[in-house]
């Protein structure tokens, strides 16, 4: 049965098609494989299968309760939340899955140039959590229209180009942290419970320490990113304080993770 | 082709892999043997490009790995079955292997049936594989790309016999077509098999390289003579390496011809004197790697192997 291997049929491997007929992997092509990579396994699935139903239920009491009088911004909160805060987790496993199922091996023998690998999957996360995002509205917009049509709520179609493109910076914001905590810890339990943790003891640490209260917008990522989801327009300072925790939350992490990808030793124990 | 000069790795004071040289030439199937912990994945890591080497280097087809410009259309590699994505089925993770050579994805149902996986175990998650599967699998996925160099890491590891035959004649006929091969086993006797050429690594170091005669070739002569123990003390006396096998005769670290001239000197008459045997690569394998083996205190070390 071996013989019917179609390299069999290539008698003259090396010098003819050496140069001529490998392409090498565009970047396109590598994203598009670690975008495919997040939903093409089970717990992927699941993980957009329970954002799926977490919304779908939100949605659904929402409707039914206080007579469906919401606006299209509330059904927009709601929709959002959940996405924002499982989005992460999307990110977290593109890039911790590589080690914790051994699939870096092959990874990186198809493609050596890991900080492009790596690159890949925050591109590739973006754009699962902007599909996603994009698929909030559409279903928030819809059961606003519901319930204006059939409950007879008051319309509000109050969402502005501003709280999209906001809650869009989030999305972005969201995904390269949790690839970039991913690729630095390695563990997917301990990249999620860094996450989770994170905000939360902020905030405590900043309730106890009252001189901290100030600082606190320019390295706590959860304040500095408060106004992003539905908050009012963001000012000079808002904005440089969104790039300072941004850059401790995000970016840090993030460039420590490709760092590490690239410098350390990719073995399958 | 393979190239790999004076390479590498230490973790920390420990030398995994010290100062390893060896090619790999097309159309050769070359074994790569050694115990356990030996650095023989070390090393095919380091080729791969996904191990840093502390020294040395390690060229694929003249470039360092990582310089190869799409390298699983060039080099098939296969470096741990078992590191595959439960999750994926086997289909899945050949696609994603195409999409990223960029092979036509027609090649995935014709290497499927090489390796000899059915549709419906394609359609399985690998999660449900068993070991033989995966390296089935694995093996597909280094093939994927028609590949000019194949690195298999035990790639025999968990075949069943009829399996292990059919990698061994995959191999002969991927060489045979001018491909080169470097695979890694325990396994002996199929190593004796399909390898026509080893590089054989102890603790780090290469401790003999050839081809499978030269290596499994013995020096020394085997004889039986009516006085064996006059014959012994005779060829002691000449500095010559003797031993009484517990079978009868004695094996001699010296060619037919001195053993016979030593044998009239001393006047004993001989009833048989031959050139040894060939030995078989298990024999070969325990000599070279005895010191390194774990199970040393057990192993019976008859004689030096000249380097």
């Amino acid at each position: 049965m071996t013989a019917t291997t179609p390299a069999a049929q290539a008698p003259t491997r090396s010098a003819a098609r050496a140069g001529a007929e490998v392409r090498p992997l565009t970047f396109a092509t590598l994203t598009l494989v670690e975008w495919r990579k997040q939903l093409d396994t089970r717990a992927g699935r699941w993980l957009l299968a329970v954002i799926a139903l977490i919304t779908a239920g939100v949605l659904a009491v929402m409707v039914a309760v206080n007579g469906g009088n919401h606006s299209f911004s509330a059904f927009l909160v709601a929709t959002s939340t959940p996405m924002a805060m499982l989005l992460p987790i999307v990110g977290v496993l593109a890039a911790t899955s590589e080690w914790s199922q051994r699939t870096a091996l092959v990874t990186f023998t198809l493609e050596p140039r890991r900080t492009r690998v790596g690159i890949a999957k925050v591109v590739g996360a973006i754009g699962s959590g902007l599909a996603l995002l994009v698929l909030a509205v559409g279903l928030a917009a819809l059961a606003h229209l519901v319930v204006v049509s059939f409950r007879d709520a008051d319309p509000a179609w109050d969402v502005t180009a501003q709280n999209v493109a906001y809650l869009a910076i989030s999305v972005v914001l969201f995904m390269a942290q949790g690839v970039g905590f991913g690729l630095l810890l390695r563990s997917t339990p301990a990249a999620i419970v860094t996450l989770l943790l994170m905000p939360t003891l902020f905030g405590i640490v900043g309730g106890l320490v009252p001189g901290l209260a100030d600082a606190l917008p320019w390295i706590d990522l959860g304040t500095a990113g408060e106004p992003l989801l539905f908050g009012a327009a963001l000012d000079a300072q808002g904005w440089a304080q969104l790039a300072s925790a941004s850059a401790i939350w995000v970016v840090a992490p993030l460039v420590g993770g490709l760092w590490r990808v690239a410098r350390s030793e990719i073995s399958s124990s | 082709m393979i190239t790999v000069e004076h390479l590498t790795k230490r973790y920390g004071p420990v030398a995994a892999v010290d100062d390893v040289s060896f090619t790999v030439e097309p159309g050769h199937v070359t074994g790569f043997l050694g115990p356990n912990g030996a650095g023989k994945s070390t090393t095919m890591r380091m080729i791969c490009g996904l191990t840093p080497a502390t020294s040395g280097s390690a060229r694929v087809l003249g470039k360092p790995f990582t310089a190869l410009s799409n390298p699983g259309r060039r080099v098939g590699v296969l470096l741990d079955a078992a590191a595959q994505h439960s999750g994926r089925t086997g289909r899945e993770v050949l696609t994603l292997a195409a999409m990223m050579t960029g092979v036509d994805r027609a090649r995935i149902d014709s290497t499927l049936d090489v390796v000899g996986l059915t549709q419906r175990e394609a359609a399985r998650r690998v999660g449900q594989y068993s070991l033989g599967m995966r390296q089935r699998l694995g093996l597909a996925s280094a093939l994927l790309g028609d590949p000019e160099v194949l690195i298999l890491d035990e790639p025999a590891n968990g075949l069943d016999p009829a399996g292990i035959r059919w990698m061994r004649d995959l191999l002969h006929d991927f060489a045979g077509r001018g491909g080169t091969v470097l695979l890694s086993s325990h396994l002996l006797r199929e190593m004796e098999q399909v390898a026509d050429r080893l590089v054989v690594i102890g603790r780090g170091r290469i401790v003999a390289q050839g081809t499978k005669e030269e290596l499994l070739r013995q020096a020394g002569a085997f004889v039986r003579s009516t006085d064996d123990a006059a014959l012994a003390e005779a060829l002691r006396r000449a500095d010559v390496g003797v031993e009484a096998l517990t079978t009868g005769g004695l094996a001699v670290e010296a060619e037919p011809l001195d053993v016979g001239r030593a044998a009239a000197a001393a006047g004993v008459v001989l009833a048989e004197l031959r050139a040894a045997d060939s030995r078989g690569l298990e024999e070969l394998f325990l000599e070279l790697t005895a010191d390194d083996a774990r199970e040393s205190a057990t192993v019976h070390t008859r004689q030096e192997v000249p380097a």
